[in-house]
């Protein structure tokens, strides 16, 4: 059976593709380092328009006043400008109430497109842009640690890391959170308290790393302004041992954190990539497996939500399970000797 | 590919789901068609694979591996028509559920007219509302342009003026959507389905075929009052099949093996509800139920004529915590037999999103789950009875009418690990009302057999006249209003041997009348407290012959709607009373 993977690895070759939602300019070279809130690409979403009815402006009929019309399709036009007319001893003219485009004219009316501000596409993550997709992005690449998460509040910054966890359980509370983390991306535990979220915001914080989050927590996390991920779910989750190694152990250096909310289906989830020197020798994460004996596993759901156990055996035929369901499953042991049989889908390889 | 009809003999349904992927196995044996197997794989339309055929491949291959045959050739191509010596299939269908549901634009005159019926109409596949664009709304002419293009939808669907009604309104929507398809890039526009006033076909094609694919279907909203979906679904499952194709890789491989003929799963459902109401020619309804992954999918036929939805924002897949936007966490707590507090639930809620391909690991997981299943059958029977025309509603108001069969799909109800678990939950989020009896298709052939219907209808029928489908249990649901603790139903009972009994169901309980799977029973039924069981009215009963389901019958005399104790402690206790009556 096809595995689910989770990238959590403590060095491993990071390649992103980053592209515009539409057609726009790739403002970055390829073979320039960039960092996370870098802009490579950008474009116009060109989202709003003005329909002008120069016919009724002048008094004319639409055939009558499309003679009457100076202006071309594709013509920039400055607030105020005459755009048709003059018509009549009056000498009537219609005059553009915005700065836009025309991208359509006929019919006695004039489509204009109005000046909206521009898409700009961010790195996401330190590293070098190694190739460009023309007109849309470019693929950026780095050595170091990976750390995916399962959900994010869409928010990217860079920092220096500090952690307020020290084991897999604790918990984040407000007095965590003080001046000294100013500029700080800031590890924490499990949080349910929207004070934490909101004074991060007023120190600033220029991340927040959590094992876990209450629900009713996300309509604050989405509006504060600095990057929120939550590593490990929703409720009282610990953090999985492999994730609060990783962290620990690069306290103090530099990470990217790209909280963009999780796309299953292009397999984009938000993630935390800490720079580390190139060796040269590191291959990127592998993305294809099947579940096989000896794997490093992440449980995602009870018994032992996020806990890390390694497959002892799979059974590709479905079994009786703890909840009653019969699943395929695989017998996997936890850290501490235990071994319990968990529904194959609840399992991610780590890898 | 295979274009013969009634002369094909074994049949491969392929069903590409958003979690799994189902290949199953139509054959005869015995000199009858059956369903012989079914091998099952992950869908591989997510990354890394992006293709549905590694899926669909392996579900095949495991079916093989299953039953020791060969479909698959050595370059992985499916093998048809089979040889002599049983290598290969001699016929292919294909239903999609996975992938993102279709994006739609509703554009309309009226909101609470052909702007609500184009809605309906999207509701008949897996779709998306992302606007409303009407001309009664306070948008100009530029910001319905705007909202169009900012929608970046996959499918128009422009609906406005009854037959020989309103043109000058209609024609300014097309105005709209011809100048927001135009200033969208080419590779992104939508495809538009006018189904509007037909006076203004050749004005509608003049104006946005040159723009945009544009298909024109039967007018959905003929008149005020009247509205008329079944035409134009035709061509909407034809649009359905032609964005799958073009946006998810692997589709048109396997369409074509299909001779291109795929179907979207709920359509193929819908297609079988509807076949077995023509086919039992009852006065009463079919309902069809199938909780998905990608969407809730119900369908209630009457005289062969089916109505559906596919209510894409009720599912338990990645979109799950959608629920929350018709009803509280509080709501789906109410149905745990255990103190499970709203938070709890509404945090299960938003991890199953994160990994909706996962199931429940605990007893305690599995009660949340169950409970989400049934809040989701209530919003999906609320939304289809709303539906129904007044001539069909042959029962009370608010209630769903009278039904034979119903029915039910979707792992959560048919994986449930005891089938009383599976009842009640049918039972609590259904809600049926009269006699009836609960079907569950544990194989999920329903789709399989919509598909295969185009192809082989001697196959529909004997499939479905074989024990392939799991005959849960006959249920009587008296309706009525009495005190807690009222008797509401007697019922004389003979079995096959001759042994006779009699029981009086009092209101608030449930009831299981013991009776072994296929077994005949008499059952001499009346109504007290002037009960309604739609054997003529309140008060009215008779004779019935019934057979034995799986849980044997079950009298649910809960009352209806069914009103569960605001005392969390009372409604704990009932919840697990019901519970341990059906052995759940």
């Amino acid at each position: 059976m096809l595995a689910q993977i989770k990238h959590i690895l403590p060095k491993t070759l990071i390649q992103r593709e980053r592209t515009l939602p539409a057609t726009g300019d790739v403002v970055v070279r390829q073979g320039q380092y960039v960092e996370p809130l870098d802009i490579i690409a950008e474009t116009d979403m060109k989202q709003e328009h003005l329909l002008i009815d120069v016919a009724r402006g002048l008094g004319l009929s639409p055939t009558q006043a499309d003679q009457m019309i100076q202006r071309e399709v594709g013509e920039e036009i400055i607030e105020g400008d005459i755009i048709a007319g003059p018509v009549g001893i009056a000498r009537r003219v219609v005059r553009s109430p915005v700065t836009g485009k025309i991208v359509l004219l006929g019919e006695g009316q004039i489509l204009l497109e109005l000046d909206s501000p521009i898409y700009e596409l961010h790195a996401g993550l330190s590293g070098k842009v190694t190739s460009l997709i023309p007109g849309r992005g470019a693929v950026i690449e780095t050595t170091g640690a990976l750390i995916q998460g399962v959900w994010g509040n869409d928010r990217i910054d860079f920092g220096l890391l500090q952690s307020k966890i020290k084991s897999t359980t604790d918990k984040l509370i407000l007095d965590h959170i003080d001046v000294s983390l100013r500029g700080s991306i800031i590890v924490g535990g499990y949080c349910d308290d929207p004070t934490i979220l909101k004074k991060g915001a007023d120190i600033p914080l220029r991340g927040l790393i959590l094992a876990s989050m209450s629900s009713r927590l996300i309509p604050i996390a989405k509006k504060v302004r600095y990057p929120i991920i939550v590593l490990e779910g929703f409720g009282a989750l610990p953090m999985n041992d492999i994730n609060l190694n990783i962290l620990t152990q690069n306290v103090g250096r530099e990470v990217s954190i790209n909280a963009e909310s999780p796309e299953r289906i292009n397999g984009k989830f938000p993630e935390i990539v800490i720079p580390l020197s190139e060796m040269g020798d590191e291959e990127p994460p592998i993305t294809d497996l099947e579940y096989q004996p000896g794997q490093v596993v992440l449980i995602v759901r009870e018994p032992a939500a996020r806990q890390i156990a390694k497959i002892k055996t799979v059974y590709p035929e479905p079994r009786p399970l703890a909840s009653g369901i019969t699943a395929p499953a695989a017998d996997v042991m936890l850290s501490y000797d235990t071994v319990i049989r968990v529904p194959l889908v609840n399992l991610e390889v780590i890898a | 590919m295979s274009e013969s009809s009634v002369a094909a003999e074994s049949l491969l349904a392929v069903d590409v789901g958003t979690i799994n992927t189902r290949a199953i196995l139509f054959d005869i044996v015995d000199g009858q068609y059956r369903f012989v197997a079914v091998g099952k794989a992950k869908t591989t339309i997510e990354a890394p694979y992006l293709n549905i055929g590694e899926g669909v491949r392996r579900a095949i291959s495991k079916l093989e591996k299953t039953l020791g045959r060969t479909f698959l050739s050595n370059s992985q191509s499916l093998i048809i028509p089979s040889s002599p010596d049983g290598i290969g299939i001699d016929s292919f269908a294909l239903t999609i559920s996975g992938g993102k549901p279709l994006r739609v634009v509703a554009v309309g005159i009226l909101e609470e007219g052909s702007a609500q019926s184009a809605q309906e109409l999207a509701a008949t596949t897996y779709s998306r509302i992302v606007d409303v664009v009407t001309i009664n709304s306070q948008r100009t002419q530029e910001s319905r342009i705007d909202a169009i293009i900012k929608a970046r939808p996959d499918l128009i669907i422009l609906a406005g003026g009854t037959e020989n009604g309103a043109e000058r309104s209609v024609m300014t929507m097309v105005e709209a959507v011809g100048l927001a398809c135009y200033l969208l890039p080419k590779d992104v526009r939508p495809e538009v389905l006018y189904v509007g006033n037909q006076a203004l076909r050749e004005k509608v094609q003049d104006s946005l075929s040159s723009i945009v694919h544009l298909d024109i279907a039967p007018n959905i909203r003929p008149s005020t009052n009247v509205e008329q979906l079944v035409p134009a679904q035709a061509k909407l499952i034809r649009i359905y099949q032609r964005i799958r194709n073009k946006k998810i890789l692997g589709v048109s491989e396997f369409d074509i093996s299909a001779g291109r003929r795929m179907l979207p799963t709920a359509a193929a459902f819908n297609r079988i509800i509807g076949f077995l109401s023509k086919t039992y020619g009852s006065s009463k309804g079919v309902l069809g139920i199938d909780i998905g992954a990608s969407a809730t999918t119900v369908s209630l036929a009457f005289s062969g004529n089916a109505m559906m939805k596919t209510i894409s924002h009720l599912n338990l897949g990645e979109n799950v915590v959608d629920i929350l936007r018709f009803v509280k966490a509080e709501d789906i707590a109410r149905w745990i037999p255990g103190h499970f507090s709203p938070d709890r639930v509404q945090d299960y809620l938003y991890n199953k999103t994160i990994y909706p391909f996962s199931i429940p690991g605990t007893v305690d997981e599995l009660s949340i789950e169950q409970a989400i299943a049934r809040q989701l059958m209530r919003l999906a029977v609320s939304e289809i009875i709303q539906k129904i025309p007044e001539k069909d509603n042959n029962v009370l108001a608010g209630f769903l009418p009278w039904v034979e069969p119903i029915i039910a799909s979707g792992s959560v109800l048919t994986k449930a690990p005891k089938l009383g678990q599976s009842m009640l939950m049918l039972l609590d989020g259904i809600q049926p009302v009269g006699v009836t009896t609960l079907v569950l298709d544990k194989n999920n052939l329903t789709p399989a057999l919509g598909a295969a219907a185009e192809i082989n209808q001697m196959l529909v029928v004997q499939v479905l006249e074989s024990k392939a489908f799991l005959n849960l249990g006959t249920v009587i649901a008296p309706v009525g209003k009495a005190k807690f603790g009222t008797p509401v139903l007697r019922v004389w009972i003979k079995q096959e041997d001759g042994t006779e009994t009699n029981i009086d169901v009092k209101y608030g309980s449930i009831e299981v009348i013991p009776a072994s799977l296929g077994q005949k029973v008499e059952l001499r039924v009346l109504p007290l407290q002037r009960f309604d069981i739609g054997m003529g009215g309140p008060g009215r009963g008779g004779r019935l012959r019934v057979i034995g389901g799986a849980l044997g019958i079950v009298i649910d005399a809960r009352g209806r709607p069914l009103m569960l104790p605001e005392n969390p402690n009372q409604r704990q206790e009932l919840l697990k009373k019901w519970a341990r009556v059906l052995g759940a």
